[in-house]
């Protein structure tokens, strides 16, 4: 999309406002002024009523909230969430379903959000890294498992681990520590981390089951 | 080929949500049209241009063609069932675990979360110089990179090959075929249902294709018989990598075996051929022997007859014996763990 490149492009400010502040700043407007354009089309829009007649803008459920955006057909849940809704927690690594780094729940199911479309997603939940904590700020057990062992190197591929992790762990919450690692055997690391990995979700396993008990 | 990081090319992308919907679509489209079912095999494609359909249909809303049930003989399985669904249900893994085996070692948690049973035993050849785009007779040239003395061959072919030497990559597909699956095909003539085994083509019939699918059929049912329900079953995936990896081989099996003999047997090999293989010869050659080691010896012996190794994928060939050797006389070395 333009916008995205446009914020690419943009020089960063010398004082204040971080990079990503500032381009997660531009996106947001981007969306803004690209939906608004289509708001006047509502009324030719909600005549469409059977799935996939041609319309691009779309409200998904993200995190809990209902995000309007303007999406391709051929655009992947990943590039929506990063580029069009500003969700950059969720990371592309491969784009080719082989790393794991884009890893979000849909319905509760981990899945590669850059091997799917965002037009098969509009009646289902999709969760991210940003909606894991609490809306108090609590952060979710499994990422206070990774604070407490200070988990991972360079945590590129963090979100998708962790998000990878909760999924696992709310259907196993009491893995060996073989268990687990097969069941994140669909996410890797780069800086080959794994040993810390596993210990930090190893963590949030027991603290999942504490705050379960508590 | 250069992994491209940006949106996939433009395409309309339909989603029906019936399956006479998807064909009308897939029919009218020919050639142009493509399916998707979870589109673990697709996305590669399309990301790499090398696939270039005007028109996607997107399978995810028929529910028809999902789900598992129970049958008065056997089961049925919607062809857009993903593979943890088939991993986890419990009719499959009580009565016919081979399958269950076999879907549970394929690629990744994530990728089995999305990818279906009718996209593993669909999906298209690995051989990196296809895939890469290169125009070989598998695209529709007239050349095999991979079979020549410096093509990188180590997983290709090493029976049947014809001109191409790629091989099926699915790890479904020949537990179905040991389980005498039947899949049921729906073109434009209406309904058809073919053998698992005959799902299945090679080069010498067409070269492009890993099935017989063509423009605007569709795989809508996988029916197992109660046949082989409970009988003694065998997978076993070697790969390079434990997580994610296609098989350089797999063998499947279900066998029966009554005071001592081996009274029946149904065994496939995939990543051998360009179609997962039924092992026939040997099914017949073991049938009333002792099923121990020197039955499966001489059965590993039978199954890699004619067996023409490239320049990096000899090993194949005693790796195809025992392979077969361990699925019929047990598997006697200690087992690995890590």
């Amino acid at each position: 999309m333009t916008e995205n490149d446009d914020a690419k492009m943009i020089e960063p400010p010398q004082s204040g406002l971080t990079r990503r502040d500032l381009i997660k700043g531009v996106i947001l407007g981007g969306v803004a002024i690209s939906s608004s354009s289509y708001l006047f089309r509502a009324s030719t829009l909600a005549a469409q009523t059977s799935r996939g007649t041609g319309d691009r803008l779309l409200t998904i459920n993200v995190n809990g909230q209902q995000r309007r955006a303007d999406v391709m057909k051929q655009e992947t849940l990943a590039w929506t969430l990063r580029h069009k809704l500003g969700l950059t927690g969720t990371k592309l690594g491969c784009d080719r379903a082989e790393c794991g780094s884009c890893t979000v729940l849909i319905d509760g199911v981990p899945h590669y959000s850059c091997s799917v479309l965002t037009h098969t997603v509009r009646d289902k939940k999709v969760l991210t890294i940003e909606g894991l904590a609490s809306p108090d700020g609590a952060l979710h057990p499994v990422q206070q498992g990774v604070i407490d062992e200070q988990g991972f190197q360079c945590a590129f591929c963090m979100p998708g681990f962790i998000m990878a992790a909760v999924a696992f762990l709310k259907a196993n919450p009491d893995p060996t520590r073989m268990e687990l690692a097969q069941g994140l055997s669909g996410n890797l690391c780069r800086c080959q981390d794994y040993d810390k990995i596993l210990t930090a979700m190893m963590r949030g396993a027991e603290n999942m089951r504490s705050a379960s008990r508590a | 080929m250069a992994v491209i990081r940006d949106v996939m090319p433009d395409f309309k992308l339909v989603q029906p949500n019936s399956i006479t919907g998807a064909q009308k679509v897939l029919e009218q489209q020919g050639e142009n049209g493509w399916v998707l079912a979870g589109g673990m095999d697709s996305f590669d494609w399309l990301k790499d241009r090398i696939k270039k359909p005007k028109v996607v249909v997107d399978l995810s809303g028929i529910e028809e063609l999902k789900g598992v049930r129970t049958t008065a003989d056997g089961i049925e399985i919607g062809a857009m069932t993903t593979l943890t669904e088939v991993v986890q249900h419990p009719a499959i893994r009580e009565k016919y675990k081979l399958l269950a085996d076999s879907a549970e070692l394929v690629a990744s948690p994530q990728i089995r979360n999305q990818g279906t049973l009718g996209g593993n035993v669909s999906q298209d050849a690995r051989c990196w110089y296809y895939r890469g785009g290169w125009p070989c007779y598998r695209a529709g040239g007239n050349i095999c990179y991979a079979d020549t003395p410096e093509g990188r061959n180590r997983e290709h072919a090493i029976l049947n090959a014809d001109r191409c030497v790629a091989v099926n990559p699915s790890d479904s597909a020949p537990a179905l075929i040991a389980l005498d699956a039947k899949f049921v095909i729906r073109t434009s003539k209406g309904e058809r249902v073919v053998d698992a085994e005959d799902y299945f083509i090679g080069p010498e019939i067409d070269i492009t294709r890993l099935h017989i699918l063509k423009p605007g059929d569709l795989l809508t049912t996988i029916r197992i018989p109660s046949t082989w329900a409970g009988a003694q079953f065998y997978f076993e995936k070697v790969r390079d990598r434990n997580v994610w990896d296609f098989p350089l081989l797999n063998v499947a099996s279900a066998m029966v075996v009554s005071s001592g003999s081996i009274e029946r047997l149904r065994i496939a090999v995939n990543g051998a051929a360009a179609r997962p293989l039924r092992l026939k010869v040997v099914e017949d050659a073991v049938r009333g022997k002792p099923p121990n080691a020197s039955t499966g010896e001489m059965a590993g012996k039978l199954a890699v007859q004619g067996a023409v190794p490239l320049q990096f994928n000899a090993y194949k060939i005693p790796l195809m014996r025992n392979l077969v050797k361990r699925a019929i006389g047990g598997v006697q070395e200690a087992t690995w763990t890590s």
